[in-house]
């Protein structure tokens, strides 16, 4: 893990270079350049005031953040920037690192490939809508990064990818440069697809047990070894000089597994109780590859010091349990067990709607066991960073790192708190006093839209508008989902 | 010493355990209690009351002394008593005297809450929710079932109770659902033995699913039963709906009258005994409150404008999500409403991005009668401070989303005389808690229901204890 942290590191480095230029534009630029990348690397930000929850080292009072090229390049008290910076007086406001979702099915038109129980081959990458307005509520949550997971139908899922939430930007800015390629693994009830009836006609797909899922997943590894086996032979024969030599087949599948068995890409395994976590380990231990993080995990407590041992991380609920037969035995006492046993641990979402609130959910964990407010805090920034290897770049407030956080109204851990100011790389993404202001002129488009005759009710001569839909309410699993997530 | 004495009055109740169960329990009490209450030890910290000893009648007479109190109907008393005398607050004061013989806890640093009420729920009427289906007594087959009552399908052992009032929620209002009308709810404690022991208020409401023009919704217990393709079918069935409301509501009275008529004069034809019907006529007569599923606009008026048609109660109305678009008629109206989607996602995709935060805010600038609620079935009840948390980050003054969870839920429940605030003659539903009742970093401290002290132990600290130290 070390040897790839560091490659990790490089690849980061070697990125934010050169997309410091690109993340800076400001709207007025793109609409005269297209999307072209305006030359404003140096636009300059500063925070005064503020209290900084900075997550690494600890809580400054009344202290200034400056922000140049999209990075943080000042922090203490009575920071100088230069006259164009735009200041913000964030007096009795505080500034914490943006949150990171380490799992979330935002902004995807698609969660789940359910034909089969490997599809390793596909990727969420493909299906991204950047326009999903649920982003933007979650920007309102201090919200910057997200790690959009395929679902949990199958043993082995798709790929994984980590974007920051550049609302109203194409999505090719949306993908975090240099995080490293990951993977969805899932165990128990979803892959086994026990609470999901088959469509009607097509018989039980298999696995239909924990033993079928261990086989599934022990099969994959297993042709992947070959498959690795076939190519590091073809290559070492090209390194002789050989002539004439066929390559071997590309196999998509088996291809994102060669680079887990290389410590190549990460894997982020939903699992639930606490037997088939010690599974998966086992199986990674005997092909020689890490598990990244256990998603959800709500038995880990039971299993903590073999997880701990293995080196992987949890993302868990704080506090959801019951919903299903393995979520029974969740208790909210998880994130203090698995931080105490050393357990790199990180609170998630897997809602767009938790995903809100997330500065609640860690708050929780020092109600329930006690956490300190440092080690809280980490399960939304610095433990997700790490969990999906861009720690480097975001998770704390630290010069060098990337402009992401967000200005508070209050303690973020305090119910009464709101955000006022979401960045992304130095850039406002999200502005409530701006967002209020739009208000009036947003009224009065909608009126005119409702005037206008496509909008018209049957009535009066237009055509049928859709249907309503139901609401959506909160506490719902977005993994569970067969397709499109809240959308129906 | 506060331990010992009020260990003697072993006020408990709930669940009644097998004797080894006890056992275990007594000894996670008392590390329970350690993490609660001892952890940071301080000078100022009292002794935790951990009794479990099976189930007394609330008799004991005690008092909570040096407590902030937050009484909800009245001022904050900085530092108070509160005297509790057989279940029930006796007196409440800064100079309160504590009468001879009463046993004393010293709340020193502590603020004492009324306990909180969520009137959105379904607990106790299911474990879990999927994969579950022996544990789950949620929704009656058919459209039309007034008979349902939830007190008869309320599990008083369930997890959800124990680990629900571990959070200082004492009181919740359980619905059954879907359907047209769903049942009949039960207005319940979160203690006691039996259904009965628990119930504030055993046939609390009829629950009316309004029937709506929808397509659905995911986990939408609110959508109408029958989905529908397009618009123009929907109305056809939603009208279909209400017309079948209609008729079994006149029915409904209709048979109160013959069975009026055939007690005042047995000399009549005895009418046939219909158990639906006898289930739906109090509430046919405008005697029980009808409470209504609605979220937009045009269900809320149209079950309001029904209701008046057909001289039922004011409809009190659940989930409300649209509220704030008719709160002036909502007030003109005299509606309550019960939020239940402060933490919805917004449905339309240009709903502004706190449209249901500040939703109760609009609501109470209008002067609507409301409450907060979960609207969750049950594993998330103990959810409910940080729903009204929510609401007073979005505009609504903290006290008001304070009273949201308390007084206001107990006035629109008729029960203001019994729960909801702390005041004499009350019910001791209490809260003693280190901080704020509605922050996330709160911890309780001690919980009395009916006047007894009650574990805070449930299934998930006991689980806590049996592995926190596994190495």
């Amino acid at each position: 893990m070390r040897i790839e942290m560091r490659r990790t590191i490089a690849i980061v480095l070697a990125l934010s270079i050169f997309s410091a230029l690109p993340v800076l534009s400001t709207r007025a630029q793109r609409t005269q350049r297209g999307n072209q990348a305006p030359a404003t690397a140096q636009a300059e930000t500063l925070i005064r005031n503020a209290t900084i929850l900075t997550v690494s080292h600890g809580t400054l009072q009344n202290s200034d953040i400056l922000i140049r090229g999209g990075k943080i390049v000042g922090i203490g008290q009575n920071l100088r920037a230069s006259e164009r910076a735009r200041v913000i007086d964030a007096t009795g406001k505080y500034v914490m690192p943006g949150i990171i979702d380490c799992h979330s099915h935002s902004m995807v038109d698609a969660i789940n490939e359910t034909t089969y129980s490997v599809t390793s081959m596909v990727r969420i990458r493909d299906v991204l809508n950047p326009t999903d307005v649920d982003l933007y509520r979650e920007l309102a949550g201090g919200v910057t990064t997200l790690n959009v997971l395929h679902g949990s139908a199958n043993a082995i899922g798709g790929q994984n990818v980590v974007v920051k939430i550049k609302y109203g930007r194409p999505v090719e800015e949306f993908i975090f440069p240099g995080a490293p390629p990951g993977i969805k693994f899932a165990l128990g009830e979803n892959p086994k697809r026990t609470n999901f009836p088959s469509p009607a006609g097509q018989p039980r797909r298999y696995p239909a047990t924990r033993m079928g899922v261990e086989e599934v997943i022990r099969d994959a590894f297993t042709r992947a070894r070959d498959y690795k086996r076939t190519w590091d032979e073809y290559r070492a024969r090209l390194q002789r000089n050989e002539k004439n030599l066929i390559p071997p087949r590309r196999d998509l599948q088996l291809e994102p597994l060669v680079e887990i068995l290389e410590g190549r890409r990460l894997v982020h395994a939903h699992s639930y109780r606490a037997d088939e976590i010690l599974m998966l380990i086992q199986l990674a231990d005997e092909f020689g590859f890490k598990i990244r993080t256990f998603q959800h995990a709500l038995e880990a407590y039971k299993v903590a010091s073999e997880i701990a041992r293995h080196g992987a991380g949890a993302s868990i609920f704080v506090d959801q349990w019951g919903y299903k037969i393995e979520a029974y035995d969740a208790i909210p006492y998880n994130a203090a067990i698995l931080v105490r046993a050393g357990v790199n641990t990180s609170i998630n979402s897997d809602s767009n709607e938790r995903a809100r609130r997330l500065n609640i959910e860690a708050a929780k964990a020092m109600k329930y066991g006690d956490l300190s407010e440092d080690e809280a805090l980490k399960t939304i920034t610095m433990n997700p960073a790490w969990q999906l290897g861009i720690d480097a770049r975001v998770g704390s407030i630290d010069v060098g790192k990337d402009a992401d956080l967000a200005i508070w109204n209050g303690h973020p851990f305090s119910v009464y708190s709101r955000v006022e100011l979401t960045f992304i790389d130095g850039e406002v993404f999200f502005d409530r006093q701006q967002d209020l202001a739009r208000r009036a002129d947003l009224e009065r488009e909608r009126a005119t839209l409702e005037q206008a005759e496509p909008n018209r009710p049957p009535a009066s001569g237009g055509s049928s508008p859709s249907l309503p839909r139901g609401r959506r309410p909160a506490y719902g699993h977005d993994d569970d989902e067969l397709d499109g997530g809240n959308d129906q | 010493m506060m331990k010992a004495k009020l260990m003697r009055f072993g006020l408990t109740g709930g669940p009644s355990y097998p004797k080894s169960l006890i056992v275990i329990i007594a000894l996670v009490t008392v590390a329970a209690a350690s993490l609660f209450a001892g952890a940071r030890a301080s000078a100022q910290q009292p002794a935790a009351i951990t009794a479990q000893q099976g189930r007394n009648l609330p008799q004991g007479l005690y008092a909570i002394r040096n407590a902030r109190i937050v009484t909800v109907s009245g001022p904050v008393i900085e530092s108070g008593t509160i005297v509790v005398r057989e279940g029930k607050i006796e007196s409440v004061g800064a100079n309160v005297t504590v009468p001879a013989g009463a046993q004393e806890l010293d709340a020193r640093g502590l603020s004492v809450y009324p306990g909180m009420i969520d009137l959105g729920t379904s607990l106790g009427l299911v474990e879990i929710e999927a994969g579950a289906p022996g544990t789950v007594d949620l929704t009656e087959v058919g459209d039309m079932n007034p008979n349902a009552q939830a007190i008869f399908g309320i599990n008083p052992h369930t997890a959800h109770v124990t680990i629900t009032r571990a959070n200082g929620v004492t009181t919740v209002l359980s619905s059954p659902r879907g359907g047209i009308i769903s049942g009949q709810a039960a207005l319940i404690n979160l203690d006691g033995t039996t259904p009965r022991e628990m119930a504030v208020t055993a046939q609390a409401a009829l629950v009316i699913t309004f029937p709506r023009a929808s397509a659905g919704g995911r986990r939408d217990f609110a959508s109408t039963p029958e989905a529908a393709s397009n618009l123009n079918e929907a109305i056809t069935t939603r009208d279909r709906q209400v017309e079948q409301l209609r008729k079994l509501i006149r029915d409904a009275e209709a048979y109160g009258k013959a069975q009026d008529a055939y007690a005042r004069d047995k000399s009549l034809p005895r009418p046939e005994q219909n158990v639906v019907l006898a289930a739906l006529a109090p509430y046919a007569r405008g005697e029980r409150p009808i409470i209504v599923r609605a979220d937009r606009e045009v269900e809320m008026r149209a079950a309001i404008s029904f209701a008046e048609e057909m001289r039922l109660q004011r409809p009190i109305i659940l989930g409300g999500n649209d509220a704030w678009k008719i709160a002036t008629f909502l007030r003109e109206r005299n509606v309550s409403v019960i939020l239940t989607g402060v933490l919805d996602l917004p449905n339309r995709e240009d709903d502004y991005y706190d449209q249901l935060y500040a939703n109760a805010a609009r609501l109470s600038e209008a002067g609507v009668r409301f409450a907060i609620s979960t609207g969750d079935t049950g594993a998330q009840v103990r959810d409910l401070p940080y729903h009204a948390g929510m609401a007073a980050a979005f505009g609504l003054p903290r006290e008001e989303a304070l009273k949201a969870v308390t007084l206001y839920p107990a006035q629109i429940m008729g029960a203001s005389d019994r729960i909801g605030s702390i005041e004499p003659g009350k019910l001791a539903n209490l809260v003693i808690a280190d901080g704020d009742i509605l922050e996330a970093r709160t911890h309780i401290r001690h919980l009395f229901i009916a006047g007894r002290s009650v574990p805070l132990t449930n299934r998930q600290t006991e689980l806590y204890q049996q592995f926190k130290d596994r190495k």
